[in-house]
């Protein structure tokens, strides 16, 4: 057992409470305000709880939710394709890597790590993507110009597979006549599923909260992410309440009201919120991985 | 002495037989790694080239590829006005400012972390703190503008009143209160992680110390300064090392959304990172944050080398190449 002071584990748990409850009261007035009547937050603005309970901001969100709907779609459907193309693509750039008997694996070595020390910045990638590839408002770019792989995905993998994965297991392998493919299939990636599951959350997470791509490549509404939606509603209320100042009456009343916002970013993050308990655990080995190995 | 010379060409045609051998069998190796190169061709090489545009007029009517050479134009007027201290300076003191504190911080949790007992407690708070980790930035705009929003604000209709300040503050207009916010908002979202990287590190410590240092009579805060922190300052010293190669980097998110882009606001809050976004929209101008773009990969880069150097020196398994 180890020695315990009484006192420094009150303490701990104190500030580790504290620090909890700022970690969860500023979520505690997003909802608070999407479920307060308009009315009373203009008297008294937001608060903790709501004073005039209101699911009006709700009801409106749903007679007019399809722009909510298609972005939940987009963002969807670019998180899975990504994630299930980028931990492919990952997967198989590390295996090769973790493997002596790999050809010119000191030259394809050399230009991962070059990759993840210089690069070429915002401008230039704009230019190969929007110009070259003439990606700008496509799908397809919010899934290649995020993070398909990168080179500390794949280093994390191959050193995981270098430590985990024997060589006399591939050897025999081989000997049984198994070819590489058959080797990848059977073996490797049986026994590197928690890299796998770890690096596929990551690869998620910055999919689904990838607001980044969106902006700089999308400009069509069709074809704006659930992050994109509601970064150009926040965009709306700068632009007016700056612009128009004070002949704002009518513009005002068409666009969503404060709650209404509130209530649109509740919907945005509500998902992985939700999901957060039965992942976290993933999550924070995640974390830990990366600071051991990494 | 001929004998000498074909023995040698003998082992070196054999090693050549065997290298081709090998590319055959193992051919399969590289073809899995074509698409990870391909990638890596069109989103970090192709770029790299691209930064040479920091030496031309960016015309778009004339077409990226045709626009003029104008050698060093760009640097001399990115130079010549005050942007380029500004964006250097904020983006370099943010970053020393996030270090310093971001480590006494997180190592601290990490200790506190490190005094809970009991796994299910353990394991929420865990799970608490590192939640904003998780979540965008476009969300935490919108949860700093819950307080902040100067008409319903819960700063400027609750928490200022409570203080005995009726006048509400224009906080998207009034740059000097923002390093204070940016700060509290960057290490509200980070905390929770870095704790964790450093928790990993204190579970890595021998049980067997804290029981000796226990026989010998040494209460726990005593174990805490003379056996924890001595252990893992070298992994202090790396993790800081490693952060400040990216100094001439920012958290692209945190200075532009969460500031929503306010223009009253570039004095404190305009980073290099910020400064070529604008460029890029058409708020800035164009030649000169391309100039920006091509300073912060070259000094960036020079910088990770260094410091590369430096950890290396130190100990060889925790640089990064």
């Amino acid at each position: 057992m180890r020695n315990e002071s009484p006192v420094l584990t009150w303490f701990s748990h104190i500030v580790l409470i504290l620090f909890s409850a700022a970690c969860i009261i500023p979520f505690i007035l997003l909802i608070s305000a999407s479920l307060t009547d308009q009315n009373s937050v203009i008297a008294n603005g937001y608060s903790l709880f709501p004073r005039e309970f209101s699911t009006a901001a709700y009801e409106y969100l749903f007679t007019r939710g399809s722009d909510i709907i298609r972005a939940y779609g987009v963002t969807l459907f670019v998180t899975v394709v990504g994630t299930v193309v980028g931990l492919s693509v990952t997967l198989l750039m590390a295996y090769p890597l973790s493997r002596s008997e790999t050809p010119y694996r000191g030259l394809v070595l050399f230009l991962v790590f070059f990759s993840m020390l210089f690069s070429g910045g915002m401008i230039p990638s704009y230019l190969v993507y929007a110009s070259i590839l003439g990606l700008k408002n496509t799908i397809w770019v919010l899934i290649v110009a995020g993070v398909l792989t990168n080179g500390y995905y794949i280093m994390m993998m191959r050193v995981f597979m270098q430590g985990s994965i024997s060589k006399d297991l591939i050897e025999s392998a081989q000997l049984d006549g198994a070819n590489e493919y058959r080797i990848l299939w059977s073996i490797i990636i049986p026994t590197s599923t928690p890299i796998l599951a770890v690096i596929g959350l990551f690869t998620a997470i910055y999919y689904w909260n990838d607001w980044q791509t969106g902006m700089i490549y999308i400009t069509k509404p069709d074809l704006y992410s659930i992050q994109n939606l509601l970064k150009r509603i926040m965009d709306d209320v700068q632009f007016i309440q700056s612009n128009l100042g004070a002949n704002a009456g009518g513009a005002m009343a068409q666009m969503p009201t404060d709650t209404v916002k509130m209530a649109i970013a509740v919907c945005g993050s509500l998902p992985i919120l939700i999901a957060y308990p039965f992942f976290q655990k993933f999550f924070i080995k995640g974390i830990m991985f990366g600071a051991v190995k990494g | 002495m001929s004998q000498i010379s074909s023995a040698k060409s003998a082992a070196s045609l054999q090693a050549k037989k065997k290298r081709k051998y090998n590319l055959k069998r193992y051919s399969p190796l590289l073809i899995m790694m074509i698409p990870g190169l391909l990638y890596l061709l069109v989103n970090n090489y192709l770029p790299m080239f691209g930064i040479v545009i920091a030496f031309k007029d960016i015309n778009f009517t004339k077409g990226i590829l045709a626009s003029d050479w104008v050698g060093l134009k760009n640097f001399e007027y990115l130079f010549k006005t005050s942007d380029a201290f500004i964006i250097t300076r904020n983006t370099i003191l943010y970053n020393v400012l996030f270090l310093f504190l971001g480590t006494v911080l997180s190592l601290s949790f990490a200790i506190l972390l490190n005094e809970i007992r009991r796994k299910f407690l353990l394991r929420t708070y865990q799970a608490i703190i590192s939640m904003p980790h998780l979540i965008s930035w476009v969300i935490i705009s919108y949860l700093v503008y819950a307080f902040l929003n100067p008409e319903n604000g819960l700063m400027n209709r609750t928490i200022l009143p409570m203080l005995g300040m009726d006048e509400g503050i224009s906080w998207y207009t009034e740059a000097k209160y923002w390093p204070v916010i940016l700060t509290l908002v960057d290490q509200w979202k980070g905390i929770g992680y870095g704790s964790i990287v450093y928790f990993a590190a204190l579970l890595g410590i021998n049980e067997e110390y804290y029981e000796a240092a226990r026989i010998d009579g040494a209460s726990r805060i005593q174990q805490i300064l003379r056996i924890t922190l001595p252990i893992v300052v070298p992994v202090i010293i790396m993790m800081a090392l490693l952060q400040l190669g990216r100094i001439f980097y920012s958290d692209f998110g945190l200075f532009y959304q969460v500031t929503l882009n306010s223009g009253a606001l570039f004095e404190t809050t305009a980073t290099i990172d910020t400064y070529v976004f604008n460029g890029l929209t058409g708020s800035g101008n164009m030649g000169m944050s391309a100039a920006a773009g091509f300073y912060q990969s070259v000094v960036g880069f020079v910088l990770v080398i260094t410091v590369n150097y430096l950890v290396r020196r130190k100990s060889k398994e925790s640089a990064l190449f």
